[in-house]
């Protein structure tokens, strides 16, 4: 203390500096660990998540890419006159309404000649997808003119027979306990032998609705059902949730109940989806009777999800365009309308558009409010319009992972990676669009 | 309850401008020092007239009860220390202050003669007889040549293309900017330099023929070559326009302008000829300030 007894000395000062320098080197080394120790943190809490990106995406990859083949057998199909058109009035009508799995029967009988019995003979029909039936009609409908004719068509196995050649049936397990018998195990070495069995690339999966079989069961149902709810979607929120910005940003009076708007508009940003969904319910078709299980209801539900993120991503935008800007043009005698439009919107329009985007993002994921609003149904057709019944992805994974068939269990998978696709799509599209339309000031 | 007793005073303002004064509770002892304006604040043939301004920011009384006219063709320097309001004044002559929220005018302002919180006098067109350049150079993020179109295109000044032309060369040409920019002018205007950035925006200022030019410390971003060009070009334009400064330097007021205000804590304390008020102040608080001895 004595050191210090006349503060204003400049041997005093001497020291003081000195003590000073001591405890700031002592506490350096301090310092400098608490700041490595830190930087491990992150670089610990980085791998630990990349290595679970990586996880989930390979699991994912695993178990869904072989959904993007599946196995087709060849049949030479003799198109006979006596089953499909025994009159020869070729008649859409007639065409339409032949039994054209006697057809594939028939080839398949005709394979396995030795074959007679009536129950190998069921087991040996059961092999090939009912849809193939489907398939010969669409061809002979387009073109009678096969009508007397052979010709050679790849069609879809069933999905036992695709499960085992994928390898998901084990073979060798006890006869009783699996899906495919010994003798269609036969059957199906038999064809592969003769090369008239193989996988292919899986095009139904891409041009197909929703169906019971897994062979059948295609996702592009579900992506236009997305497709127009987010048209939906898009349509409205956009507009509305900038023009909501604008108003509370620059036009509105700042006061309690402009502080009350800004508060709700906060909380609905956090209130659960499905609430929306019940909203939506008794709204929308409860109240204006609009139909159920439509993407415009949809689209209409997910625009109330949407509108907070996009109203607050807008506001936000609106706020870091400098000041100095609106100055500028209201000094030059631009009206408060003209300096938006001129000059803060078009500034604000990058973090407005990667606002948006981030909101049809969530609302592409959205499954819980759909589900109220009847979304969530068994739809074969594909939506052709935002009033035509339809689904959604994320509703359609759910129903593919609640599906007992082994088969369904890699369309879900599948089902996963073009949504997980389209997101990233979309997540791109907001980069590239706030790269290209940022500007410097 | 005093808000909207201000509010009733605001709108009998044009009426009774000239009796509003507040005072606060506890003046500080400068205040209580102060007693009037010291000069003259009229001028012969005045281009703006102002009598009795207040300024409140919410409760903050920021501008008390001055009145200073600005002659045509002259160059009036306000100075005077930080916060002493001489740029919430300045920016009564173009109604800016409107654009803050908590802040009130009373008083009565004439620009030739017609009040400026005149009901049917709207805004947008006062802004463009009183143009203003800003403390920091802001020209928007588009092309030189739109920078300077803006002003003529919003006001529907120009009937074609050819006419907007010559009239942004020529607002170019007055700002002494043209020869610099004349090969690039459909490059960003905030690709300039600090200093060619303000002469752009003093021909965006000057494209749409304002009576009045405003400029809030133009030079006080730039370098002494970029702000000796800007005070040569002020000295041009005084020819054909009315310049208000709000300036830090006096060496720029002594150089630039022929009259000079200045301002201390919200009060005008001093008005007179440039030449008179730095070399003979007669006011303590002005002699203090330009020898020194504060702000």
């Amino acid at each position: 203390m004595s050191n210090f007894s006349d503060p204003a000395s400049p041997a005093a000062a001497t020291a003081r500096s000195k003590r000073a320098t001591d405890l700031m080197r002592q506490g350096l080394a301090a310092r400098h660990r608490a700041e490595r120790r830190f930087r491990r943190y992150g670089l610990i809490a980085i791998v630990l998540g990349l290595t679970f990106v990586l996880f989930l995406l390979t699991s994912i990859s695993a178990t869904g890419l072989p959904a993007f083949q599946q196995t087709y057998v060849e049949l030479d199909i003799y198109f006979d006159p006596e089953e499909i058109d025994p009159e020869g009035t070729r008649l859409p009508k007639t065409l339409s309404r032949a039994n054209y799995a006697a057809l594939v029967r028939s080839t398949l009988r005709h394979y396995f000649p030795e074959v007679s019995e009536r129950r190998a003979l069921r087991e040996l029909y059961k092999m090939v997808s009912s849809g193939a039936g489907f398939e010969l009609r669409k061809k002979v409908m387009q073109n009678p003119e096969l009508i007397g004719t052979t010709e050679t068509i790849w069609v879809p196995t069933s999905d036992d027979v695709d499960m085992l050649v994928k390898g998901h049936i084990d073979r060798h397990l006890p006869e009783s306990e699996r899906r495919v018998s010994d003798q269609q195990i036969a059957w199906i070495d038999q064809l592969m032998a003769r090369g008239k069995l193989e996988k292919r690339f899986n095009t139904l999966f891409f041009v197909n609705g929703d169906s019971r079989q897994p062979e059948l069961a295609g996702i592009w149902g579900a992506v236009m059902g997305s497709v127009y709810t987010l048209l939906v979607t898009l349509s409205l929120a956009f507009p509305l949730g900038v023009g909501t910005a604008i108003y509370l940003e620059e036009f509105a009076p700042k006061n309690r109940w402009t502080d009350l708007v800004e508060v709700n508009i906060n909380n609905l940003a956090a209130v659960p989806s499905i609430v929306f969904g019940l909203l939506g319910l008794a709204v929308f078709i409860n109240f204006f009777g609009l139909p159920r299980s439509v993407p415009l209801v949809g689209g209409l539900v997910l625009t109330l999800m949407t509108l907070p993120t996009i109203i607050i991503a807008s506001r936000a935008a609106l706020k870091s365009v400098p000041p100095s800007i609106r100055e500028a043009a209201l000094g030059m005698g631009a009206s408060k309308m003209q300096m938006v439009a001129h000059h803060v919107l078009p500034l604000a329009m990058p973090g407005m558009l990667t606002g948006a985007i981030i909101g049809m993002a969530q609302a592409l994921g959205e499954t819980a409010p759909l589900l109220m609003i009847g979304m969530v149904a068994f739809i074969v057709d594909v939506p052709g319009g935002p009033l035509d019944p339809g689904t959604v992805l994320p509703v359609q994974i759910y129903l593919w992972a609640d599906s007992p068939e082994r088969a369904f269990v890699e369309k879900t998978a599948a089902a996963i990676m073009v949504l997980l696709g389209f997101l990233i799509m979309m997540n791109a599209l907001a980069v590239y669009l706030r790269k290209r339309f940022e500007r410097r000031w | 309850m005093n808000i909207s007793a201000m509010q009733q005073a605001r709108v009998a303002a044009p009426a009774a401008a000239t009796t509003i004064k507040m005072h606060t509770p506890e003046p500080s002892f400068q205040e209580r020092e102060f007693a009037g304006t010291v000069g003259t604040v009229t001028v012969d043939n005045p281009k703006i007239v102002s009598r009795n301004v207040n300024v409140y920011y919410g409760d903050k009384h920021a501008i008390k009860n001055v009145s200073l006219d600005v002659g045509a063709n002259e160059i009036v320097a306000m100075i005077g220390p930080s916060g002493c309001g001489k740029s919430t004044f300045l920016r009564c002559f173009n109604r800016m202050n409107d654009t803050i929220d908590s802040c009130r005018v009373t008083g009565e302002i004439r620009l030739d003669g017609e009040d400026i919180h005149n009901q049917k006098l709207d805004v947008v067109q006062l802004r463009a007889r009183v143009g203003m350049v800003f403390q920091k150079p802001n020209p928007f993020p588009k092309s030189i040549y739109e920078n300077v179109a803006y002003g003529p295109r919003i006001h529907g000044m120009t009937k074609n293309r050819a006419e907007l032309d010559e009239l942004v060369q020529l607002s170019l040409e007055k700002a002494g900017l043209w020869e610099e920019v004349k090969d690039r002018m459909d490059q960003p205007g905030t690709g300039l330099s600090g200093g060619q950035q303000q002469r752009l925006c003093i021909a965006r200022a000057i494209a749409v023929s304002p009576e009045v030019i405003l400029m809030d410390e133009p030079c006080s971003a730039l370098d002494p070559i970029a702000t000796a060009k800007i005070e040569e070009l002020m000295d041009e334009l005084r020819a054909n326009y009315t310049i208000c400064i709000v300036t830090h330097s006096m060496q720029q007021a002594a150089r630039v302008s022929q009259r000079t205000a200045y301002f201390h804590m919200g009060d005008l304390v001093e008005v007179g000829e440039t030449s008179d008020i730095f070399t003979n102040p007669r006011h303590k608080l002005t002699e203090d300030y330009i020898t020194g001895r504060f702000g």
